[in-house]
């Protein structure tokens, strides 16, 4: 049996059993479990590729290469450090109230398919299994999002579901053109959406039907990337719902919807032999930097105030891959990397730190150095590594994607600067206060799970201090396919 | 036989057309729903009519499951729904339904020019058939944008559906099995999950008007 069975038999598995047994307890064990030995099947899994190359599996409906499998080992990963977050924080949340036990069984079950729906879009080969692997993560968070039940968190949802999927259509239809592509130089009866197969025709894919394709499935992926001006549902769905909902959707969910346009992007830069699919790229990236970096100065809410943090990184990750290069792409995967790292621990802390003021807005959150200084702590420090401060692993892409914009795309620089600077200003002025300063938190009955935070900051750190040589070759391995 | 049929591929894919224009102009939501019925059951014949002239058996399989789907189960699904929330007679007032269609033909204008490059390449039977899907996922957003009641907006996102289905079929003769079923689950779970949440939305905004559902601003 290949580990992939297990990368994604294990969390379809722990769905079903979490929605069919119902909530008990231990249930919050039984998630962490599940979601332990995802991990440990994607680590064998890794393994394999390291020492085998890439592999295909079951009728090459399933392929794993330098692109994908460290996007994997990193959703397991955060998947794993978010389940052993969301034990406490949900038992707290239950006790307040805000969760009974039927909710927190459709919880835990959704927290594993969406594991699941995650893991598939990943590892498959298809681009129609991927398309349905991104329209069930949104069925799937969805019912996360609104699991409080709140006005507030249903409002939320509806916008999320309505939002995404009609962007979702939209990728559907690019989906259908580029096989409509396929089946001209195929013929009907070899016609495939196997990418691997494409990428070995793609030269001769039509030009004018991809580049029409390329458009839809750019504005749809781009919808779920939350790229400005399609971001209007992140904002709302990460405030809305639980914590531990807003670091997977933030870390993990905008990284798999980015993948899929890069995959797209490949095919289409060989059919144009134009930089179309990259000048619309960092047109949108840019605009989402900026957009994004000016939103944030104007937030009152924590966590949406982070969530606009990612619209801004996931637009810088967008003008990267735009770029291209080698310098550039490699920049991109490491910032998607450092992000999901980051911006997980963040929300973790800003968690711990809502639960402790009962609210989500910042001006009343105070002083948390002196409730739980690690929470206190770690909240600074996340802010530190997100806002691109050396040694963390954000300064070095960051740099990179400078440097590389300076040298090939000079008009943008002084925009993505002052983004930059923008960002940093408003996002220090807000967080020093609540980090800061006299208090007014009260202690919380259960201890906050805190090694997730530094386990992530950790790797935040050593990823820019040092980046080990496998994960370095997949890096340089995945950007010189985008390369062509 | 065969003559015809270019013909009679280009009727149910005007037929479709207009039934998308059809459900903008329409009011009453229980018009509505069988507006989208009728749709589903165009689509349906023209893939089994696909299916029979190119001997493609794929092409019933998916044809079936449409008719399963979008004919028979989320119909009956959406009656039994505004049953249950007794929104059965509901009618929206506030669209300015010749506006709507003028701006749905400029729409439909956009899409075929969109299209052309694209259809003068096909070789398939339906030359047209791409432009008329795109003007039908094109019209159901602008009725999902115009309508202000929950259930309109989700019968304008399945019928968005029922057009991507319709530009599978008859530009590229059905998706790979494995996705089309893909696709119909989720279409499925999609429609019960949105069906449970306008229960709650009810409960929770005493009305199905999305436009109360602006607390979530920016300020």
């Amino acid at each position: 049996m290949h580990a992939l069975s297990l990368v994604l038999g294990i969390p379809l598995l722990g769905g079903l059993v979490l929605a069919l047994v119902g909530h008990w307890p231990r249930a919050r064990d039984v998630n962490v479990g599940f979601s332990l030995w995802t991990f440990l099947a994607a680590c064998v899994m890794t393994y394999e590729v390291i020492e085998g190359g890439p592999q295909f599996l079951w009728a090459r409906q399933f392929y794993i290469d330098p692109l994908n499998v460290f996007l994997v080992t990193l959703t397991a990963f955060v998947s794993l450090t978010t389940a052993i977050f969301s034990r406490p924080y949900m038992r707290i949340e239950q006790d307040h109230g805000k969760m009974t036990p039927k909710r927190m069984r459709l919880y835990h079950s959704m927290y594993q398919l969406f594991g699941f729906t995650m893991l598939l879009g990943l590892t498959t080969n298809n681009l129609g299994l991927l398309w349905v692997a991104m329209e069930a993560a949104t069925l799937t968070t969805v019912l996360l999002v609104s699991v409080y039940r709140t006005p507030a968190s249903l409002e939320a949802a509806w916008k999320y579901f309505i939002l995404c999927g009609v962007g979702i259509a939209q990728a559907l239809f690019g989906t259908i053109l580029i096989y409509m592509a396929a089946d001209k130089v195929l013929g009907s009866e070899h016609a495939t959406l196997l990418w691997t197969s494409l990428s070995d025709i793609k030269g001769q894919l039509d030009p004018t039907i991809m580049s029409l394709a390329f458009v839809f499935l750019l504005i749809g992926y781009g919808t779920k990337i939350g790229l400005v001006p399609l971001h209007s549902w992140l904002p709302d769905a990460h405030a809305e719902g639980p914590t531990p909902v807003s670091a997977v959707l933030s870390g993990l969910l905008l990284n798999v919807a980015m993948y899929a346009v890069l995959r797209c992007k490949v095919l289409t830069d060989s059919a144009l032999g134009t930089q179309m699919a990259g000048q619309l790229m960092m047109g949108f990236g840019l605009l989402s930097v900026v957009v994004a970096a000016f939103f944030i100065s104007r937030q009152k809410d924590v966590k949406r105030m982070f969530s606009y943090s990612s619209i801004e990184h996931m637009g810088l990750v967008t003008f990267a891959f735009g770029m291209g290069g080698p310098i550039a792409s490699f920049a991109g995967l490491l910032h998607m990397t450092v992000h999901s790292l980051v911006k997980s621990a963040i929300f973790f802390t800003v968690g711990h730190a809502t639960q402790k003021a009962g609210t989500q807005t910042m001006s009343e959150i105070r002083g948390l150095i002196k409730v739980n200084p690690a929470v206190g702590w770690g909240l600074m420090l996340g802010v530190m590594a997100i806002l691109g401060m050396p040694p963390f692993g954000v300064f070095a892409s960051e740099f990179l994607i400078l440097t590389t914009a300076m040298r090939e795309q000079p008009w943008a620089t002084p925009f993505l600067f002052l983004a930059l600077g923008v960002a940093f200003a408003s996002m220090l002025v807000r967080v020093l206060p609540m980090v800061f300063g006299d208090t007014s938190l009260k202690r919380l009955a259960h201890p906050p799970a805190l090694v997730p935070v530094f386990v992530h900051l950790g790797l935040g750190l050593a990823l820019g201090l040092y980046i080990p040589p496998y994960l370095n070759g997949w890096y340089v391995a995945a950007a010189r396919m985008m390369g062509g | 036989m065969i003559k015809f049929v270019p013909q009679l591929i280009n009727l149910f894919a005007t037929l479709i057309l207009l039934l998308s224009f059809a459900m903008i102009a329409q009011r009453r939501i229980v018009s509505l729903i069988n507006l989208f019925m009728i749709q589903g059951a165009a689509l349906v014949a023209a893939s089994f009519l696909l299916g029979y002239v190119t001997h493609q058996p794929e092409l019933y399989i998916s044809g079936t499951l449409t008719l399963l789907l979008k004919v028979v189960f989320i119909p009956l699904m959406l009656h039994r729904l505004i049953r249950k929330l007794n929104v059965r007679w509901d009618v929206e007032t506030l669209i300015n339904i010749p506006t709507t269609l003028l701006v749905g033909i400029g729409l439909v204008i956009f899409s075929f020019s969109l299209a052309l490059p694209i259809s003068r390449l096909s070789d398939s039977l339906a030359g047209g058939a791409l432009g008329i899907a795109l003007a039908c996922v094109m019209l159901s957003f602008m009725m999902m944008i115009t309508r202000s009641k929950a259930i309109p907006q989700v019968i304008g996102f399945l019928s968005m559906e029922n057009g991507l289905l319709f530009a599978a079929t008859t530009v590229t003769s059905g998706m790979p099995m494995i996705v089309e079923f893909g696709i119909a689950l989720d279409v499925l779970v999609g429609v019960l999950i949105l069906g449970v949440f306008m229960f709650q939305i009810r409960e929770k905004f005493d009305s199905l008007d999305i436009r109360k559902l602006e607390t979530l601003k920016e300020d």
